[in-house]
């Protein structure tokens, strides 16, 4: 697998107003863009920067005005279906049990009931939920909603997976729980596959040569702690309107790492405060934005 | 004593048949000639003449139901047209809603059209269902579907103009194909809408059976009662009145039983259980 998992390439994405076809909104421009296959990747900005509607280029749910979207070296044209979405919102189906929502993506795939069911319990029990197949949406904490939503993504063993602020919603405890389960069950499918090596020190260069198990991850966030805790490379984008990336990092911290405790190293706090000059900027800009939209 | 009977949730149902009994002692000693002297009217018989008295209607309904049994073919005829429109309607509605709001171009050509057909007064169509199909229960149904068909339609427009963004993503991403997001997503969000318009639409598709048979027909409770006025028999209209209601309540009840089995995935305020 030479190919890294998503390429973007100049990628811009101009919406226009339906209703005043005047009025037209430029969220990104330029965007260069790469991922590795196993490769945990996390992109920062200023709210508003067009985050989001980067990860839905990749995911395919959006066609890019400009430039093009390459998978795994093939050109992206519909929904990119080597990848599963964690989306920011509310996803799950309220019509649908918590099993029945994992259950989901397996039955459209075509597998029988009975097969999704095995595969989906056995997921629900490693994000947690064990017992709690069978409730509604609504009968559920945040915290297990998006449990059920990150069990619901991953039971399809995508090879990329896509994550839109997954936490933002969360208290800050459940979302370290969550967070390091995330990394568990990323490197777990390290594990899985190269059973030989049990603890080898990881960092961004060795995710490049391609854990065969381990998926591609795109982590969009407002949270500089939680991308440096998390992945391989922050990607930093300016403020928009056509915001793109103007600068990287590679995280060399070694894994596996809890985000707890990784937040108190000294190469966390020497990342955090470089990144941050970058960042810094780019936020007070787009407030500045905001607050003249606002007058 | 009064502790016994409070008005609270177990005795809810003993308070609502209280209420009715009331309603019919009010109505029995309103009417009843002699029972109290006319104050309205000249004489005490009128008052029975204009409302009917409660306990003839009752011995009206006694009749139809044990003593002659000759109600049941009237009943049985007007039922059978009310669920026909009401099945067929819905049916309809659901159809015609979830593909106008699936292809957008269709649904824009068709907007003007709908919307007259909509604000048109459609009873005024008994008539012409009446040359069309006859004076059977073909035009009573017909009449029946249009009432409720649009009902139906808008609702299902609307539930699926307003499924979640998100959770049709999430579907897509998961792999749904169209087909798949229909029957997954586009439908169970709409269900809720359906439910709502179906309460409605069973009394729609009940008027429109009565409506149907009161214009001209030879069977069905509404020609009963269409026999009783043109005999200044208001005891008969009355009994026909209160049989109608009491099937149109049974079936509104079926359609939530239904949709309680169906629904079981909405949020209900309050979902505690004491230990």
């Amino acid at each position: 697998m030479s190919h890294p998992a998503i390429e973007l390439q100049g990628v811009a994405c101009t919406f226009v107003s339906k209703d005043n076809p005047g009025q037209r909104y430029t969220a990104v421009q330029n965007v260069d863009l790469t991922v590795g296959a196993g490769e945990f990747v996390s992109v920062v900005g200023p709210t508003g920067c067009g985050k989001s509607t980067l990860l839905n280029v990749a995911a395919g749910l959006l066609t890019p005005s400009t430039g093009s979207v390459r998978i795994f070296g093939e050109a992206l044209s519909g929904i990119n279906a080597r990848a599963g979405y964690m989306f920011q919102a509310e996803s799950l189906m309220p019509w649908r049990t918590a099993l029945q929502n994992v259950m989901a993506g397996l039955q459209f795939r075509g597998l029988s009931d009975r097969d999704a069911k095995a595969q989906a319990e056995e997921w629900l029990r490693r994000v947690g939920l064990g017992g709690f197949g069978d409730r509604y949406p609504h009968q559920m904490s945040g915290g297990m909603r998006k449990r059920a939503s990150l069990a619901q993504t991953l039971v399809m063993d995508p090879d990329i997976i896509l994550m839109d602020e997954p936490f933002s919603a969360l208290d800050i405890q459940t979302r370290q729980l969550m967070e390091n389960e995330v990394l568990d069950l990323w490197q777990g499918g390290e594990r899985r596959a190269a059973p030989s090596s049990p603890s080898s020190p990881s960092g961004g260069q060795r995710a490049a040569q391609g854990g065969a198990g381990r998926k591609a991850v795109l982590f969009i966030t407002h949270d500089l702690d939680e991308a440096i805790a998390m992945s391989d490379r922050v990607v930093i984008l300016s403020a928009g309107p056509a915001s793109h990336p103007i600068g990287e990092f590679a995280i060399d911290i070694p894994r596996p790492r809890d985000v707890a405790e990784v937040k108190t190293t000294p190469r966390f706090l020497e990342l955090h405060a470089a990144i941050w000059g970058v960042l810094r900027e780019e936020v007070l800009k787009g407030y500045q934005q905001q607050l003249q939209k606002a007058a | 004593m009064w502790n016994l009977i409070k008005p609270r949730p177990a005795t809810l149902r003993l308070w609502q048949l209280g209420l009715l009994a009331l309603i019919f002692l009010f109505w029995h000693a309103m009417t009843k000639p002699g029972l109290i002297p006319p104050f309205m009217f000249e004489n005490d018989r009128q008052a029975a003449f204009f409302f009917g008295e409660p306990l003839r209607i009752f011995e009206r309904i006694w009749a139809w139901f044990v003593t002659d049994a000759d109600i049941y073919q009237h009943l049985g005829v007007t039922l059978a047209e009310t669920v026909m429109a009401f099945a067929i309607g819905a049916v309809g509605g659901l159809a015609g809603g979830l593909w106008l709001a699936l292809s957008p171009m269709a649904s824009a050509i068709l907007e003007p059209y709908i919307k007259a057909m909509n604000a048109m007064p459609r009873i005024i169509l008994a008539p012409i269902f009446a040359v069309w199909f006859g004076l059977g229960m073909g035009s009573k149904v017909a009449l029946g579907v249009t009432l409720v068909f649009f009902i139906v339609f808008f609702n299902v427009y609307q539930g699926v103009k307003e499924v979640s963004p998100v959770v049709l993503a999430n579907a897509r991403m998961l792999g749904a194909s169209q087909k798949q997001l229909l029957r997954h997503v586009y439908l169970p969000s709409a269900t809720s809408w359906v439910f709502s318009s179906l309460h409605t639409s069973v009394g729609l598709a009940f008027v429109g059976a009565v409506v149907g048979e009161y214009l001209g027909s030879s069977q069905g409770v509404g020609y009963l009662i269409l026999q009783a006025e043109g005999s200044f028999d208001i005891n008969t209209v009355m009994a026909g009145i209160l049989v109608l209601t009491t099937f149109a309540l049974v079936l509104d009840g079926l359609v939530g039983k239904i949709e309680k089995r169906l629904m079981t995935w909405q949020p209900k305020a309050g979902e505690t259980e004491k230990l």
